[in-house]
């Protein structure tokens, strides 16, 4: 199956051209273009140091504001149903000169907050008035690419409940994700160190927090109090007891596209490029041996670390290798190329090539799980909607052609290959363990003893 | 065995793929003049609407083709000769056959209007139609579909979406008059009409208009008013694409005729999908069955004759789908335009006009349900077949309806308000029994009363 070619000529920016924009979402559409100039000029001035509140209500507001506006205002006009028309006319979303750029800005915008933050001073000091009233001092990069997270995985939130308002189980899921970002991985981390504690994600857990159980990070906890202590506890509930009971009844689902903050980013402005994920049998090769290597990598630097505490064993030669994965996965990796690259390679490539948390998710949503994805008898016709809208490549529709559960370790359960489906052949599943492949026989299409192994060998 | 399939649909490759997972030393060859690889015609209006890429209309990777040794010729085949047992190309050398299956498919049935061949009228079927309409469409501004089947409706949507303005005739008094009763084509009219298509039922095609150009500028109906056009659709119905072989020798009537096996006339030739045709076709089945469901079906008896092991076509239970703009719609068994004696229908609306179900069943002795059909909600296959096939009494069914629900979590069952609806209608006390998600999996702790409880899903092996 070809994908969406890699560059595409198209300049045009209208999702559908049926649909164009309204005098009031045009001046939307201005008001976020001013905010960003804004924005671009206190970049490049002491604009923001001078007048921290005008500049964060000016730039802030009208980024946000018009961001908003014009979304509810586009989604509200639209009939609520699966409404992805003219997709691949898009210059945004289908790899043109729009999304490239877009994609450059964003790999940008990483490696200046990653390794040159002195050069987004002007932009930090927008968010300062944000950050003295939530957290009572001043902004630093980190605080600033927080605000931007937090800002479009709501304002993108809002987006996705008003484009898949017609299924409850997208509404639900994405206030879920909207929630834990702005409680879990914004505010109550603020507020914390407003009332002086460690800043704390109680979401955020090894493997995907790489370095929560790295010794100094745990000396660091032990030493900030009672509070910093049961992170640490908290920490390892989530993975050694949370993780595989609630991995065993719902599949990975239920940190990957509920509760996690890259799945949150991803779910929400990710959404506008999910179909750019890459669905040949070659990429899935790829997949396997790039995720379960990190997740190798991680558990051996952590315990040689500790190996290395304990015993001297290595010399410190594992701080290097925590480092060396801290600057490739936990920089590159998870930040610049997985969400740099959502114009170009989809908004999952961290999710599904790197993450070593989504790994260990994996590894027991394949082989101990109630979790599936049940295709419907004979009802498939094939036509590609769910493969194309599968954001973690999956080939969903070569499943559903032969009536079989799709069991993936990668399946995050977005549940979009369900709403996008035309004909009602995908359902989201939690049931028992037996018969959770399902069968070639159910595929029903006709009296016969259908074959167990496909023709093509593959899968 | 040299294998030469004649067309590279569903049904053809399906057959194609059969074959060599048993014969791994046969040697097939694919030859369409249509496409060079095998793709999704049902999505044909998504790739229209930019929903999906041509790319993605393919269900194999390219690779596929290769490595399960399955030749592709992309030519014509001009004319069989089933004596020689060679195809005649249009470009390439003569192609030899030991078996040959027909599965050629369909062309688009137009009935002779005047100006049917005015630039800017087409049907919509194959891959070319799509390519023509692309061209034809461009800065197209109204459009006339006439035909109330699916294509029309999909040919709509897709208009549609290009910001055309659309007029869409239906000859019959409701939309999908042909096959879908009176309430649920209302539904549909209602929702073409949300979308903004300007929908004209009972209403008939007289003739098409041209400029002086030779594109189409208006049409015309029966009753004489003139809607202005830069593009017209014919989505009337589809015929056997047999044409070329009227000459073979092989038996024809509308299409190939074929047994229950799907062997022609002629020797070591068979036939399947929308081109075949049976001589006797199964009890309340139409002899030439036009559905993309069947071709695939057809394709897998098919194999089994071109193996030297037929198997008489035993599809099971009839089933369907379609998707009307926002409204899917989904069929199990046998639902009729109105019930025949002894039979009754249990219809249930949702308050939003949006969803609907059907049950129909006997209206004596067992009461046994016939066939169903949801609109705006979606059902398992596989439970609706074993109760429809077993025979399952119409309270039985009700009572067990959700265990057929197929609707995403969090949605709200449908099942209530239809088991309401026959508790109303007959005044009796139906419960539904099955439950589903966590009280489902509830019913299985070994506490007092859940044996009475135990999921009908259960008891199906489902």
């Amino acid at each position: 199956m070809a994908d969406v070619p890699v560059f595409n000529p198209s300049l045009a920016l209208a999702e559908n051209p049926a649909y164009e924009a309204t005098p009031f979402q045009k001046a939307m559409l201005a008001a976020l273009a001013a905010g960003l100039l804004v924005l671009l000029v206190c970049l490049f001035s002491d604009l923001a140091a001078r007048y921290p509140v005008p500049m964060f209500t000016l730039g802030g507001g009208l980024t946000v504001g018009g961001g908003l506006l014009y979304v509810v205002d586009r989604y509200r006009r639209l009939p609520p149903g699966v409404r992805n028309e003219a997709t691949m006319f898009s210059s945004n979303q289908a790899r043109g000169p729009v999304g490239w750029v877009l994609g450059l800005l964003l790999t940008g915008l990483y490696v200046l907050l990653y390794w040159y933050p002195h050069l987004l001073d002007g932009l930090i000091r927008v968010v300062d008035p944000l950050s003295y009233t939530i957290h009572g001092a001043a902004a630093n990069q980190w605080f600033l690419y927080g605000t931007i997270y937090t800002a479009a995985v709501l304002v993108m939130g809002v987006r996705a409940l008003l484009k898949y308002r017609h299924t409850k189980y997208q509404v639900v899921r994405t206030l879920s994700v909207m929630f834990f970002q702005l409680g879990f991985a914004f505010l109550i981390p603020q507020l914390l160190v407003r009332f002086r504690e460690p800043e704390l994600y109680f979401h955020y857990f090894w493997p995907l927090d790489y370095d929560l159980f790295f010794p100094p990070t745990a000396e660091y906890l032990l030493s900030e109090g009672r509070l910093g202590a049961f992170m640490l506890f908290w920490g390892a509930v989530l993975i050694l007891i949370a993780t595989p009971v609630l991995t065993y009844f719902f599949g990975k689902r239920w940190y990957c596209s509920w509760v996690c903050g890259c799945g949150g980013l991803a779910e929400t402005a990710g959404d506008p490029y999910r179909h750019l994920s890459d669905k040949s049998t070659r990429a899935w090769r790829v997949e396997r041996v790039l995720i379960h290597s990190i997740l190798l990598f991680i558990v051996v630097t952590t315990g040689l670390l500790w190996a290395d505490r304990a015993w001297g064993l290595l010399g410190g030669a594992s701080s290097a290798l925590a480092k060396w994965y801290g600057f490739y996965i936990g920089a590159i990796f998870s930040g610049v190329i997985g969400v740099g690259f959502y114009p170009l390679m989809g908004s999952r490539v961290w999710c599904r090539f790197g993450c070593p948390m989504a790994a260990i998710l994996g590894l027991q949503q394949r082989f101990f799980s109630r979790f599936r994805i049940t295709t419907n008898g004979g009802q498939c016709i094939a036509c590609g909607n769910c493969s194309t809208y599968c954001e973690m490549g999956i080939d969903v529709r070569w499943y559903a052609q032969r009536g079989q559960s799709v069991i993936r370790a990668s399946c995050v359960g977005c549940g979009m290959c369900a709403t996008v489906c035309p004909r009602g052949v995908l359902r989201l599943e939690n049931g028992p363990q037996e018969g959770r492949f399902g069968s070639a026989h159910l595929n029903l299409i006709g009296d016969l003893d259908v074959l167990e192994e496909p023709a093509d060998g593959s899968r | 065995m040299h294998l030469v399939v004649l067309g590279n649909g569903v049904a053809g490759v399906t057959a194609a793929r059969y074959v060599r997972q048993r014969d791994p030393s046969a040697r097939i060859t694919l030859v369409s003049d249509e496409a060079e690889h095998f793709f999704a015609r049902t999505a044909l209006m998504y790739a229209y609407m930019g929903q999906l890429t041509r790319g993605h209309l393919e269900p194999y990777e390219r690779g596929f083709w290769g490595k399960n040794r399955l030749h592709l010729v992309h030519d014509r085949v001009e004319r069989v000769d089933v004596a020689a047992k060679q195809l005649h190309l249009r470009s390439g050398e003569p192609l030899g056959y030991d078996r040959l299956l027909l599965a050629t498919g369909s062309v688009p049935m137009f009935f002779g209007w005047p100006g049917q061949d005015l630039h800017g009228v087409q049907g919509l079927y194959h891959l070319q139609d799509l390519d023509r309409m692309e061209a034809a469409t461009r800065g197209v501004e109204r459009a006339v579909v006439v035909g109330g089947g699916l294509i029309g409706v999909e040919m709509a949507e897709m208009l549609h979406t290009r910001g055309v303005h659309v007029t869409f005739l239906i000859r019959e008094p409701w939309a999908m008059g042909h096959f879908l009763p009176e309430e649920e084509g209302r539904l549909v009219e209602r929702e073409t009409r949300r979308h903004g298509i300007d929908l004209r039922t009972s209403t008939e095609l007289e003739r098409l208009v041209g400029d002086e150009g030779g594109r189409v500028r208006a049409a015309v109906t029966t009753t004489g008013e003139e809607i202005p056009a830069q593009f017209v659709g014919l989505t009337t119905g589809v015929r056997p694409n047999v044409d070329f072989l009227r000459e073979s020798g092989i038996e024809l009537n509308r299409g190939v005729l074929v047994d229950r096996c799907f062997r022609t006339s002629a020797p070591d030739v068979f036939a399947a999908g929308d081109c075949a045709e049976f001589r006797e076709p199964l009890p309340g089945r139409k002899p030439v069955e036009q559905l993309w469901y069947t071709a695939r079906a057809h394709g897998a008896f098919a194999a089994h004759a071109i193996l030297g092991h037929p198997r008489p076509y035993r599809p099971g239970v009839f089933y369907n789908s379609a998707k009307f703009f926002d409204v899917e719609y989904q069929t199990y068994g046998r639902i009729d335009l109105r019930p025949p004696e002894g039979e009754s229908t249990l219809y249930w609306e949702h308050p939003d006009g949006r969803a609907a179900a059907r049950l129909q069943h006997e209206t004596d002795g067992q009461r046994r349900v016939v066939g169903v059909s949801v609109m705006g909600a979606r059902h398992r296959h596989a439970v609706w077949a074993a109760w429809i096939e077993a025979g399952w009494g119409v309270e039985a069914v009700l009572a067990a309806l959700p265990s057929a629900d197929f609707d995403p979590e969090l949605t709200r069952e449908v099942a209530p308000a239809l088991v309401e609806a026959y508790n109303r209608q007959h005044g009796t006390w139906v419960r539904v029994q099955a439950r589903r998600g966590w009280r489902e999996w509830m019913a299985r702790l070994p506490m007092r009363g859940n044996a009475a409880k135990t999921p009908l899903r259960a008891s199906l092996h489902l």
